[in-house]
């Protein structure tokens, strides 16, 4: 039956999240965004917690470490599932709706730990329980193309080495591994592809640099070397076959689950500007009136009403692709679609938001522009807004990424 | 203007410059042929405005230069002839004035799922063979006659369209509230055609408003005839909500009801009327005593006037304009409460419904520039291997979702009988201004061949614009 809801089954979860976020990030949220680089101590604790509430069975996880597609059997007494990867975004949003750099500081929710979940085997699962990974695919000369990445692993006996520069590694400092892409063998193309987990202690291994960055201030931004950095052959992640045939969609799968939650970073980041803006228009006397034709209202209201629309698409959008995952449906198409409508979403809200409420949302005594600095990379990072567009328009037209370049 | 204050003489001077000014008002081309007021002939303007007179008077017409001589009869693709309404059967009383039956709400187990009931899913499967069989083949002769043919009409009949939201007891085919039912049917009908979709749903919503907030009266004296009681089919029935002025708001209507004795006397013009020269029962908002409420009208009455209104798109819908003069109804013409509750649910069902339309008609228009962009080919290629091409396309996929989503949300709420005023504003919000988009960029991505008639972008174009202008003539 079609309901569009929030899961009943996830409500507790959803209001644990929301006290969280604004409990215990908001009130730090400013002081980190100032801060750049400070390691959020807080954080610590606020990690400690969510470990606690996911070892009951309480929950679904907050993050990242949810978006595994289990085949336990469904407890909803019907066929439909609304399970760990809805239980994810929403949860992520709401935490987002918090403190978007925030949420990408938090121990052991890292991407990495994402990749983990969605390609490591039963048994390398176990063997990184409690790990924070970082993810590591950018380099220097290597953005959206990652079929063309330069970092080379090579087979040494029962180990593999690995060679190159990457960048923009989230969390690259304070996490205390990496999950890394390098190539087998770069004639072969993408499918020789791999990815590998590189402890932070492996001497082969250096953090360069940390980024100055116009937003996400909060999250440490890193530039990582692997010099003759050697790995266990057991860390490489998934099959070290090259199968030419379906090779980089294993990697690529990483993307079909994290994208529905950076989609879920953007509806949370945007919701944070619309409940202020709302708030701060009714103070000024603007009421929005969902009957009432928008033209009939002031600009204002009309405008608030394009965003909310728009938003409302992208959280919906977002929720489409995590059920469908959570049901084992494939969602590629859906992921991408959710990942670029929130993400153009998060920064049309964001912004607009800071013109409605004029110098008092441009100035830092709100967090209104704030909010519209961490959002960009809501549109960039985990595929960029032209990088979804191909994917979907390839989907749709029935295109290879031959004929659509 | 100047108040009788001053005495004859002033009251003469008005006079005699009301005259003036409604004389130049004559020499000065605002207010019609879409100019604006602030427009001002000169001396070469009034020239060509003279031999444009000419060329358009009857003179050349008895010295036999233009072929035909026009016939003043009612013609739904011309504006301006009114006729009085069709005299439409006698709907027999019966009943009391207590309140009616209502459709019971859906339950709710509280899980996010996207798909739609195995009713449902037998429903649409029936409904988007309509649509792919009988209205899409239909439509561009629709379109051009501003009329949907009787057998498209019959076949949306024995379908079972005009009952869909009629709960069981009273003779309808759906057990609980059907609102999500009725955005997909309207969703699938749309796909074929947005016209001939507005044309065969518009009885359903009368029969669907009677549902919810007649009395025992009118369900006993109405309904009968919409869910196949009646030897004479399914009576035409519409719906009219919208008003030609400009900022049109819903709830700030110029329609007036007064009360007359018992009864009402109901004065205004309503528009967006669906076959209005044929229909033979309408629902009109109008104003009583500072706040809308509906009623209900039969065609019989003293005072109905029907005029043609072929507008941009939706034209298979056979649009009109109905002038109520002084037109009296009894006590038992008032549907739904006093206090607007009814009503503001009514615009919001009906809404609703040009929702789902939107996003029907959104979803034709990406399924055939999908295929035409990657047939059509420019430079040695498919243009679809153009990014600035394939981009837009995948808009539309995402757009055409989004609104999806937000109308099945508002939907869905309804059926669990749920508040959904924000939903569903949200939607109307988002189908307008994305689907105006995909209408755009449908004809687009054709080029001259989205101009042409050839191909039914051009129509997917004009039908898309209504959505946001609309208000009544369908409703979930």
């Amino acid at each position: 039956m079609i309901n569009l809801e929030t899961p009943k089954k996830h409500a507790t979860l959803i209001d644990q999240a929301h006290q969280l976020a604004m409990n215990m990030l908001r009130p730090i949220s400013r002081k980190y965004d100032r801060a750049e680089h400070a390691y959020p101590k807080e954080l610590d604790m606020l990690a400690a917690l969510i470990d606690g509430v996911s070892e009951t069975g309480a929950s679904s996880g907050a993050g990242a470490s949810g978006v595994r597609r289990d085949d336990s059997a469904d407890d909803d007494g019907g066929t439909v599932r609304n399970g760990a990867n809805l239980a994810s975004v929403l949860s992520v949003a709401e935490m987002c709706w918090g403190d978007t750099a925030l949420l990408l500081s938090m121990p052991r929710q890292g991407l990495g730990n994402s990749a983990i979940a969605s390609v490591a085997s039963e048994e390398q699962l176990d063997r990184y329980r409690g790990t924070w990974a970082a993810m590591a695919i950018t380099e220097p000369g290597t953005g959206s193309d990652s079929a063309n990445i330069a970092t080379t692993a090579v087979k040494d006996g029962d180990e593999y080495v690995i060679n190159g520069e990457k960048i923009y590694v989230t969390s690259g400092e304070r996490a205390d591994s990496v999950v890394v892409w390098a190539t087998l063998d770069k004639e072969l193309g993408r499918a020789a592809i791999k990815s590998f987990l590189v402890r932070k202690d492996n001497p082969g291994l250096r953090v360069e640099r940390l980024e100055h960055k116009l937003g996400i201030r909060a999250s440490d931004t890193a530039v990582i070397t692997f010099t003759d950095c050697r790995v266990p052959a057991e860390d490489l992640l998934g099959s070290p076959e090259i199968d030419t045939k379906s090779g980089f969609a294993g990697a690529m799968a990483t993307f079909d689950n994290t994208r529905p939650l950076v989609a879920a970073m953007a509806v949370g980041c945007a919701r944070a500007s619309l409940d202020l803006t709302r708030d701060l228009l009714e103070r000024a006397g603007v009421v929005i009136d969902y009957d009432r034709p928008a033209q009939s209202q002031s600009a204002a209201a009309a405008t608030f009403l394009r965003l909310e629309a728009d938003w409302e698409g992208a959280r919906l959008l977002m929720m489409q692709a995590a059920w469908m995952a959570d049901n084992r449906r494939p969602n590629s198409l859906e992921a991408s679609m959710a990942k670029a409508k929130a993400g153009r979403v998060g920064s049309d809200v964001t912004l607009s938001c800071v013109q409605l409420c004029g110098t008092l949302g441009y100035s830092e005594g709100e967090l209104l522009e704030k909010w519209a600095r961490d959002s960009k990379i809501l549109d960039i990072f985990e595929g960029t807004q032209q990088i979804q567009q191909l994917i979907v328009a390839r989907r749709v037209l029935g295109l290879t990424s031959a004929e659509l370049r | 203007m100047a108040r009788t204050t001053g005495g004859p003489l002033v009251i003469g001077v008005t006079q005699s410059y009301r005259f003036a000014m409604s004389f130049l008002s004559n020499l000065r081309p605002g207010g019609r042929h879409g100019l604006s007021s602030r427009e001002a002939r000169d001396a070469i303007g009034l020239a060509v405005a003279a031999v444009s007179r000419l060329a358009q008077s009857d003179l050349i017409d008895r010295v036999g230069l233009r072929k035909q001589a026009e016939q003043a009869v009612y013609s739904t693709t011309r504006n301006g002839f009114r006729v009085a309404t069709a005299a439409g059967r006698t709907f027999a009383r019966s009943g009391r004035r207590t309140a009616g039956a209502r459709p019971a709400n859906a339950a709710s187990r509280g899980v996010f799922d996207l798909t739609p009931t195995d009713d449902e899913a037998m429903l649409l499967e029936v409904v988007r063979e309509l649509a792919t069989e009988v209205l899409r083949p239909a439509a561009s002769a629709a379109d051009e006659a501003c009329a949907a043919p009787p057998d498209v009409l019959a076949a949306a009949q024995d379908v079972g369209l005009p009952a869909l939201g009629v709960p069981e007891e009273l003779g309808g085919i759906m057990e609980e509230r059907s609102a999500t039912a009725g955005a997909l049917v309207a969703e699938a009908l749309a796909q074929g055609d947005m016209g001939l979709a507005v044309a065969t749903l518009a009885p359903g919503a009368v029969a669907t408003a009677i549902g919810l907030w007649g009395t025992e009266a009118q369900q006993q004296t109405y309904l009968p005839a919409f869910t196949g009681g009646s030897a004479s089919g399914v009576p035409v029935a519409a719906l009219t909500l919208a008003e030609p002025t400009v900022l049109f708001d819903p709830f700030e209507l110029a329609t007036t009801a007064l009360r007359d004795g018992d009864g009402f006397v109901l004065d205004g013009v309503k528009s967006a009327v669906v076959r209005g020269a044929e229909a033979e029962l309408f629902v009109v908002s109008a104003m009583l005593d500072g706040t809308p409420a509906l009623f209900l009208v039969e065609s019989g009455a003293d005072g109905l006037e029907v005029e043609a209104d072929p507008s941009m798109g939706v034209r298979a819908a056979g649009l009109s304009r109905l002038h109520l003069t002084g037109v009296r109804v009894d006590a038992d013409a008032l549907l739904g409460d006093t206090d607007g509750t009814a009503y503001a649910e009514c615009v919001r069902l009906s809404r609703l419904a040009w929702c789902a339309l939107a996003v029907g008609t959104g979803q034709a228009v990406l399924d055939y520039v999908k295929d035409y962009v990657n047939g059509r080919e420019a430079f040695g290629e498919p243009i679809s291997h153009r990014q600035s091409v394939a981009f837009m396309v995948a808009d539309m996929a995402i757009e055409v979702q989004a609104m999806r989503l937000l109308t099945w949300k508002a939907a869905s709420r309804a059926t669990r009988g749920q508040d959904f005023a924000r939903e569903v504003g949200l939607a109307r919000q988002l189908c307008t201004e994305k689907g105006m988009r995909i209408g755009l960029d449908g004809v687009q991505l054709l080029g001259g061949h989205g101009f042409v008639k050839e191909h039914p972008v051009e129509r997917w174009y004009r039908d898309l614009r209504a959505v946001g202008v609309m208000e009544g003539a369908v409703l979930l």
